[in-house]
């Protein structure tokens, strides 16, 4: 599974901020420490906003804080909301009189599918970040 | 195998005792949904009763069975060297959020390592997201085994020559 680099940005964002539910980070400062284009986080993080992940604050020292719970959110929770992933139409067309080899490489294309939903919504913020040095 | 035991607070985790096997099947009937008196008595003398095998409980201060994990060593299954396996766990859903789980997990962990191995695999439900997360809180990440299944054909039944 390649993401997307919205979904890339968004779990950059949303794991610094859950470093530390208290602080607050600038889009700047995010943007910085992970190199990426500031505009294209700014967009990530309304998105995160909107699905109460992140909160905007404003005035001085305003910045985005995690105001989820991150020994709940999972890194699937983060990722659903910028890739397709639920989808269970399979890969392939099942073209052909029979469709069989469609069929039979969507089974394989949905087993990939299955296991990597099952590992995105197994891994929460918290462990992540616990485990991050192992 | 008799000497564990691990004080906390709250509960202590020591070696599963035959009068506990009612206790632990009527927890796991609570979690699973299924009552399987008959398995747990058989995990028991498997597991319960020999060396290098391992059925801890979590036994809570008004002495009620809160938990229950169970583990051994194994080796060379398709090339895959000693390490421990753990392949049951269960705690009371009053009784989560306290630890238990964890404090279980590195319990037989040490075990094991006394053992001489240094990997412990478990084996679960790809939608077990209870179980999953837990697994994974405490640092497990995919291995490099992956287990495969199919359905079988019904068995073929022959006929003895001259009957």
């Amino acid at each position: 599974m390649r993401l997307q680099k919205a979904t890339q940005c968004a779990l950059f964002a949303v794991l610094e901020l859950a470093r530390d539910p208290k602080i607050q980070i600038s889009a700047a400062d995010i943007a910085d420490t992970f190199g990426i284009s500031v505009n294209h986080l700014a967009k990530v993080l309304r998105d995160l906003a909107r699905a109460r992940l992140v909160e905007s604050m404003r005035g001085a020292g305003g910045g985005y804080r995690f105001i989820g719970n991150p020994k709940r959110v999972t890194l699937y929770d983060v990722v659903k909301l910028f890739e397709d992933v639920d989808t269970h139409d399979g890969a392939f067309p099942e073209t052909g009189e029979d469709g069989d080899i469609g069929r039979a490489l969507n089974r394989v294309s949905m087993e990939i599918e299955n296991i990597t939903v099952s590992t995105l919504k197994s891994i929460t913020l918290t462990t992540l970040l616990k485990n991050m040095d192992r | 195998m008799s000497g564990i035991r691990v004080k906390y607070d709250d509960f202590e985790i020591r070696v599963a005792k035959n009068s506990d096997i009612a206790a632990v099947s009527g927890l796991d009937a609570t979690i699973t949904g299924i009552a399987k008196p008959d398995y747990w008595g058989d995990m028991f003398e498997r597991y319960g009763t020999r060396d290098k095998r391992y059925f801890l409980v979590s036994e809570n201060n008004d002495g009620l069975v809160i938990g229950f994990i169970i583990g051994e060593v194994r080796a060379w299954e398709f090339g895959s060297p000693p390490s421990g396996w753990v392949f049951a766990l269960g705690v009371d859903p009053n009784a989560r959020l306290n630890k238990v789980g964890s404090s279980m997990f590195d319990a037989i962990c040490d075990c094991l390592a006394r053992d001489g191995v240094d990997k412990v695999r478990t084996m679960l439900a790809r939608d077990d997201e209870l179980n999953m997360t837990f697994f994974r809180s405490q640092g497990m990440m995919g291995g490099p085994f992956v287990e495969l299944e199919m359905p079988l054909a019904a068995p073929v039944t022959r006929k003895k020559a001259g009957s």
